[in-house]
């Protein structure tokens, strides 16, 4: 047992830390995560970078582009992307559907798309979720069917996060409604400018526009971009959901909070001195910062074990870090907002506040904290929501 | 970076395992907790064979070597049968003034311990100090060569039954300072030491230790004269590694037990394994324990980090994680038993006691914040 860092995994951070300092642009540095959000343009221009060094897909095969990092080679690199902060790589075309892709799809298909979801040429989001299929997602209705070499489809997808930004869409659809309720789905790959295909804007609680309803009326997609076998969708969704967990905690991106609520506690006056020197609030970053320790050490626990069982298959116990991982996003995002204080009532959404004591990057993160905190009300529901992590550790590793 | 125990780590394991399966039914803990020192010699005696109370001393001192990682692998086998021989408090706790002072026949002293033969005991704790590792009234007079001490010590683990007791006294400084603390090596039966044994709540065997106008030589002093905290502070940050593994082996016991329970138990018609609101709360229980395990390994890995801030820090980390897991281990435990929980014959209704006590053991939750604030305005 040694839980210390290589020399050689210690000069790979500092590399990492070099590289985001020097070549993340100013402007997508001045938004600063906490506060501004990043818009279509800064994820592309960031990922490609980070492409262009080889590094945008962290856990690919080398075959397609991977850059042949270990386990904590891949834990080191997010924890530094989150903590700097810089855009992460998309998750939809990395995380999910990059590795569907690579491992149930067609050379044709391989060949075709995956060069350009490693660099966001075809910028992906994820139709799953549908007005009646949430938490519930096998009971999916969305249908297609089958006319010479196309799929026509129908139906409704929501809370489809940057649709707006997004060339195409892996999508669950039924392809067999008789079938029992997992039996019957297909994943297709859906070009979002196929006539048909109606991307309409949620707002969500911190009045921003991250997510989207999709709807698809006969959108006609080509059999051949269907991934894997006809009513075999399941396995595949399963599989993607599964795959690299073990970012999920986002340790990086609630350090960073921290250290912004610290900062910013220096600068607030309370009754009789500086909030960073009150005990109350002292005591809230530490009682966080030991549960950030707990997570870490757990994650990598659960890193080093996926890896010397390396079966590929998803670990239950990855479940331990969306739960907690999420509410000490959720805790973070609200330590900053009380920081904050009466400064953070403003919603000026974009626009300049009408006072000008802070520096610019204080004032941004004190005008999007509290935003920053609604929108973390997301974290426990979105990716399987809490309830459903619950399910997974009682079923899978307590046995109920 | 790597998590797996090695294979010497996993053959120690599984006899400490086998053993604590062996000889820890409920039944026979009992029987134990009514020998006469309140504990079973026939165990200790066990313990030495299989090499555990030489554990984590150097093999140059007479010990059999090891790291707080073997430590802690032992104390969660003991956690999980809720051990009642001073293990933690004199091999540990105790031990670990010798593992951190140096002064004279500390070889000797690591071969008796290590054999079985000598019980060891820290008389450090006082009514007033609360969790206050610095505060220490009792007092060493020099006199002539040597020292004349006087005081009173509390919660000494086996104080009854050591045969030698290592006893905190000021021979200078105000009394919350770190510096002018002093060690001294007390044996048993030594005039003007008074020994009260008593029983603690979890059913260990503890002593209040009084002394009267007892004159000691100078070589009684165990390293340098006023700078026994660091010592003493080192052997606390051991026992409390050892205390995080004994209490991630309990709430593995609380969590398998309560889990069996729901399997088993039928109500309205079927186990009420069957409900949700109960099967998550057991969910939330494994998150408790598997957290508290990582910060287990943490302060394992931490117990000998150079830079004594960091490894302060990192102790009381280990320690707020602990004590929060069992708090909600320990409670819900308790719940999900219904009734049979909160009786003296239920295991359950034991595990709570020493989970309970456990969070106070080396300083509560509120403590170790505490602690870690004033490391952090120190700088």
């Amino acid at each position: 047992m040694d839980l210390s860092y290589t020399p050689a995994e210690l000069v790979f951070r500092e590399e990492v830390r070099a590289f985001i300092r020097d070549n993340l642009p100013e402007s997508i540095r001045a938004k600063a995560g906490l506060s501004a959000y990043y818009d279509g343009s800064d994820v592309r221009t960031w990922h490609k970078l980070l492409d262009a060094k080889g590094w945008a897909a962290s856990h690919w095969p080398m075959e397609y582009g991977g850059p042949g990092w270990s386990a904590v080679q891949r834990y080191i690199f997010m924890e530094e992307i989150l903590q700097a902060p810089a855009p992460e790589p998309l998750s939809f075309n990395i995380n999910m559907v990059g590795p569907v892709v690579y491992t149930f799809g067609s050379p044709e298909q391989k060949e075709r798309f995956l060069p350009k979801i490693r660099s966001l040429d075809y910028w992906f989001c994820q139709g799953f979720s549908e007005p009646g299929a949430g938490s519930d997602l096998a009971a999916l209705r969305t249908s297609a069917v089958r006319e010479g070499d196309d799929y026509v489809i129908n139906g409704q997808k929501i809370w489809t996060s940057t649709a707006h930004d997004a060339d195409w869409m892996f999508c669950l659809v039924r392809t067999d409604p008789s079938a029992k309720k997992q039996e019957g789905i297909s994943f297709v790959l859906i070009d979002m400018k196929t006539p048909g295909v109606t991307v309409r804007p949620i707002i969500t609680i911190d009045g921003e526009h991250h997510t989207n309803e999709v709807f698809l009326d006969n959108v006609r997609v080509p059999v051949v971009n269907r991934v894997g076998e006809e009513n075999k969708g399941w396995d595949y969704a399963k599989f993607l959901l599964g795959n690299e967990r073990t970012g999920i905690a986002r340790v990086g991106l609630s350090k960073g909070r921290l250290q912004r609520a610290r900062r910013l506690a220096e600068l607030s006056e309370v009754l009789d001195g500086k909030l960073s020197e009150d005990p109350f609030f002292r005591r809230r970053c530490i009682e966080l910062e030991i549960e950030l320790k707990a997570l870490e050490v757990t994650a990598l626990r659960i890193i080093d074990r996926q890896r010397k069982r390396n079966d590929g298959k998803p670990d239950p116990a990855s479940s331990i870090l969306k739960l907690r991982g999420a509410e000490t996003q959720q805790f973070s995002a609200e330590l900053v907002a009380e920081v904050a204080g009466p400064l953070g009532l403003a919603f000026t959404h974009g626009s300049k506040a009408p006072w000008q004591d802070l520096a610019e990057d204080d004032l941004t993160a004190v005008l999007g904290a509290v935003p920053n905190y609604f929108l973390s009300r997301a974290a426990t529901i979105y990716g399987g929501a809490s309830e459903v992590q619950k399910n997974i550790i009682s079923k899978a590793i307590l046995g109920f | 970076m790597d998590f797996e125990l090695s294979s010497e780590q996993s053959m120690l394991k599984d006899s400490v395992d086998r053993l604590i399966a062996q000889r820890y039914t409920q039944e026979a803990r009992e029987r134990f907790k009514a020998e006469a020192p309140g504990w079973s010699r026939d165990n200790w005696q066990q313990f030495a064979d299989l090499g555990l109370l030489g554990l984590g001393f150097d093999e140059a001192l007479g010990g059999f070597g090891g790291s707080m990682t073997d430590t802690m692998i032992v104390a969660e086998a003991f956690g999980g049968g809720m051990v009642v021989e001073p293990w933690l408090g004199s091999v540990v706790l105790a031990g670990g003034i010798l593992r951190h002072a140096d002064f004279g026949g500390r070889e000797e002293a690591v071969a008796a311990l290590a054999e079985g033969s000598r019980i060891l005991a820290l008389a450090h704790e006082e009514e007033g100090a609360r969790y206050l590792l610095s505060r220490v009234s009792a007092k060493a007079d020099k006199a002539g060569s040597g020292y004349v001490v006087n005081g009173r010590k509390i919660n000494v683990i086996a104080g009854d039954s050591a045969d030698t007791l290592f006893v905190t006294a000021r021979t200078g400084g105000g009394v919350q300072d770190e510096d002018g603390i002093s060690i001294f090596a007390v044996p048993k039966g030594h005039p003007g030491v008074t020994v009260e044994p008593y029983r603690s709540i979890d059913g260990a065997r503890y002593a209040a230790v009084t002394l009267k106008g007892v004159e000691l030589p100078a070589a009684a002093l165990v390293g340098a004269a006023g700078e026994g905290f660091p010592i003493l502070e080192k052997a606390v940050g051991d026992a409390i590694v050892a205390l995080c593994g004994e209490a991630v082996g309990l709430m593995e016991a609380m969590l398998k037990t309560v889990v069996e329970y729901l399997k088993t138990r039928n109500q309205f018609g079927g186990p009420l394994g069957r409900f949700q609101a109960l099967q998550h709360r057991s969910a939330e229980m494994y998150v408790m324990t598997e957290q508290a395990r990582s910060m287990a390994i943490y302060a394992a890995a931490m117990a000998s980090e150079p830079d004594d801030r960091e490894r302060r820090r990192a102790m009381s980390f280990a320690k707020v994680q602990i004590g929060k897991s069992l708090h909600f281990v320990g409670q819900y435990a308790v719940q999900m038993s219904g009734g049979i929980g909160v009786t003296e014959e239920y295991i359950i209704g034991q595990h709570f006691k020493r989970s309970t006590a456990m969070e106070r053991q080396f300083g509560d939750t509120d403590h170790h914040l505490s602690l870690i604030d004033l490391l952090d305005r120190r700088g």
